[in-house]
């Protein structure tokens, strides 16, 4: 990259010799060749030399703000002074002389040195940020598509698929009928799970039968291990409720409620209300719940959530982004042992709340 | 010679469909059990000793790994161990594990084509596994099931998501009543697993910390802190000496403690006179 410069500095010498020689009274061309191309050579090689010296972790390689300028300047001055002197020797006479008689000549030929050295300067250095932000620009490119695909991926739950496609396999020989009944659930499941952010709302009985859909494959590769219940009253089948809410608390209650326990166990959600809000309770009687639910109090990006407790800061955000402080959810120890998880939110759903900040789905 | 197998797997369906891929791929060799869980796996194991076992690596109770650490604990050390498969629907660390320690291992579905290609390796195995039982090799061999252990269990985990070179961890912070209280590491003997949680002994007190062993490891410098258990984690300089009973299992004594704690296989090559 510096003999890049190298020679573009060359060619704005020659340019500016060129200038110099038609403006000037004197008419020796190499001589003030001599003169331009090392005032502009000694005042490159300071600049572009000097830059890695200082301010190391400036991002595009050149000083910023005050040293950046000041080594313009200390480039550009050194390169005059040099310059002269070296066209001085080669052309046997002495600037110096001329100066003194003529400082206003002298102030010329240096401000003139000191522009060119920034105009120059500044012209590599809005390439080479440029060229940086291309780079900057690709990577964030990069990144966001990544992004998406770690999304889809945890949203698919590759061990969620994986272990259902095995059991369906395991069904088609020895129970057909069956095995096209959990392959049309694991179809409308996969099909919920894919595009769960399109829908802002859908009515609590939809949500009820995605829960059945993913309660029913569980129970096909849990076995004796999962019981479950589902109860929605009729009048609570058309209330609005964001799509696949409930999911996450009911996969809460089987990883870790219900899959540490040898003997599983039974899952219950129940869907209640007093008129203004919705109650709705998923309630396993397996392991405790005492992780889980001081979890659901830590802030969002607390980083013991990474791995468990995901799924409650998810529907604590998104409860938040509909009802705003309407919505909630509590984590409590059950009566017979087990957890409680108890989601709240109004019955009437007017226009959710101004963003707060939160990513929305 | 009749060769028996031990199944392992908490899926009823998927355990029957490899009981029946086997016995298509395999007719003379024996089922002993099926169990569901890791702890009913360790004890059907000690108690019928089958040549294979066939382990799934997510069940509830223990885990395959941690099942057959235990269970490579309990084997008389004169006899082989049995010829470990891992059976895993998708664990993208564990399979790259295996593939690294030639860990034999089947995904599920199991498909017969591969389940043919998995016991092509095995059938010639167990038939040695009978040879070594009259010769010396068992020692060996052991040794070596032993080392891949081991090895599974460190290549098993996700890179640590923190910065790889970040410092190991100056403190405990441990939840006491509505406290917490901060524990320097300096003044830490060991970690050791217990139920849900996670005991941290110092010179005079014990406290609970909720992240697990796996997770406290690669917090940890591996100068000071040793594993000697799946469910140990002991500070080396502590350490004044190693015991050995008349079985052949080692145990720790400490200096600041008068515990005595279980050094499992697996980790029993550390402890190796000079």
């Amino acid at each position: 990259m510096l003999a890049n410069h190298a020679w573009k500095v060359a060619a704005f010498c020659f340019c500016i010799s060129i200038v110099l020689w038609l403006a000037r009274f004197d008419n020796r061309f190499d001589i003030q060749l001599v003169y331009s191309f090392s005032n502009g050579l000694i005042a490159w090689a300071l600049i572009d030399g000097g830059r890695f010296f200082i301010d190391q972790q400036s991002p595009y390689l050149f000083p910023r703000g005050v040293k950046g300028v000041a080594l313009i300047l200390f480039g550009a001055v050194v390169g005059y002074i040099g310059g002269t002197w070296l066209g001085n020797l080669y052309a046997g006479y002495s600037t110096w002389d001329f100066l003194n008689h003529t400082p206003r000549m002298g102030a010329y030929f240096l401000t003139f040195s000191i522009g060119t050295g920034v105009l120059i300067s500044y012209f590599f250095y809005a390439q080479g940020k440029s060229a940086w932000l291309i780079t900057e620009l690709e990577a964030t490119r990069r990144q966001g598509t990544e992004a998406q695909l770690r999304l889809l991926q945890s949203q698919l739950q590759p061990h969620m698929l994986f272990n259902t496609l095995a059991n369906l396999r395991a069904l088609i020989a020895t129970d057909p009928q069956r095995a096209t009944a959990m392959l049309d659930r694991f179809n409308d499941y996969l099909r919920a799970t894919l595009s769960a952010s399109r829908q802002p709302m859908h009515p609590l009985a939809d949500e009820f039968d995605r829960l059945r859909d993913y309660l029913e494959l569980m129970a096909m590769r849990m076995g004796p291990r999962l019981a479950y219940t589902l109860d929605l009253p009729d009048d609570l089948r058309s209330a609005p409720i964001p799509p696949l809410l409930l999911q996450s608390l009911a996969e809460n209650a089987i990883q870790h409620g219900l899959e540490p326990h040898v003997a599983g166990g039974q899952v219950t959600v129940r869907a209640k209300s007093d008129g203004a809000l919705v109650t709705i309770e998923i309630e396993d009687n397996g392991a405790g719940c005492t992780p889980l639910a001081e979890m659901a109090h830590l802030p969002p990006d607390d980083p013991t959530k990474a791995t468990t407790g995901f799924g409650i800061s998810q529907v604590r955000e998104r409860l938040a982004n509909t009802y705003g402080k309407q919505g909630n959810i509590k984590i409590v120890a059950a009566r017979a042992g087990g957890t409680l998880a108890s989601v709240q939110f109004p019955a009437q759903h007017q226009a959710p709340p101004a963003p707060i900040g939160y990513r929305s789905e | 010679m009749q060769i028996t197998a031990l199944i392992a797997e908490d899926e009823p369906l998927l355990a029957k469909a490899l009981q029946t891929e086997l016995a298509l791929a395999w007719p003379e060799l024996q089922v002993a059990a099926t169990v569901g869980d890791g702890l009913s796996a360790v004890q059907k194991t000690l108690e019928l000793k089958p040549d294979l076992l066939f382990f799934d690596v997510r069940m509830p109770g223990l885990d395959g790994l941690d099942a057959a650490a235990d269970i490579a604990d309990q084997w008389p050390q004169d006899q082989p161990l049995p010829i470990l498969i891992f059976v895993t629907a998708y664990d993208q660390y564990a399979v790259q594990a295996f593939e690294r320690q030639a860990v034999d291992y089947l995904l599920k579905p199991v498909q017969s084509a591969r389940l043919q290609q998995c016991l092509e390796r095995i059938k010639p195995l167990a038939s040695a596994r009978y040879a070594q039982a009259a010769t010396k090799n068992i020692a060996y061999s052991n040794d070596q099931t032993l080392t891949q252990l081991r090895q599974l269990r460190q290549l098993r985990t996700p890179p640590a998501s923190s910065a790889p070179h970040a410092a190991p961890l100056a403190r405990i912070q441990a939840s006491v009543g509505n406290s917490i209280h901060m524990v320097a590491i300096d003044e830490v003997l060991y970690f050791e697993a217990a139920d849900k949680y996670v005991r941290v002994i110092t010179k005079g007190k014990e406290y609970l910390i909720r992240t697990p062993i796996k997770d406290l490891l690669p917090q940890l410098d591996p100068h000071v802190f040793w594993q000697i258990h799946r469910s140990t984690l002991v500070r080396a300089s502590a350490i004044t000496q190693v015991l050995r009973d008349e079985a052949g299992k080692q145990s720790i004594a400490l200096q600041g403690s008068s515990d005595k704690l279980a050094v499992s296989r697996l980790y029993a090559h550390l402890f190796k006179p000079m």
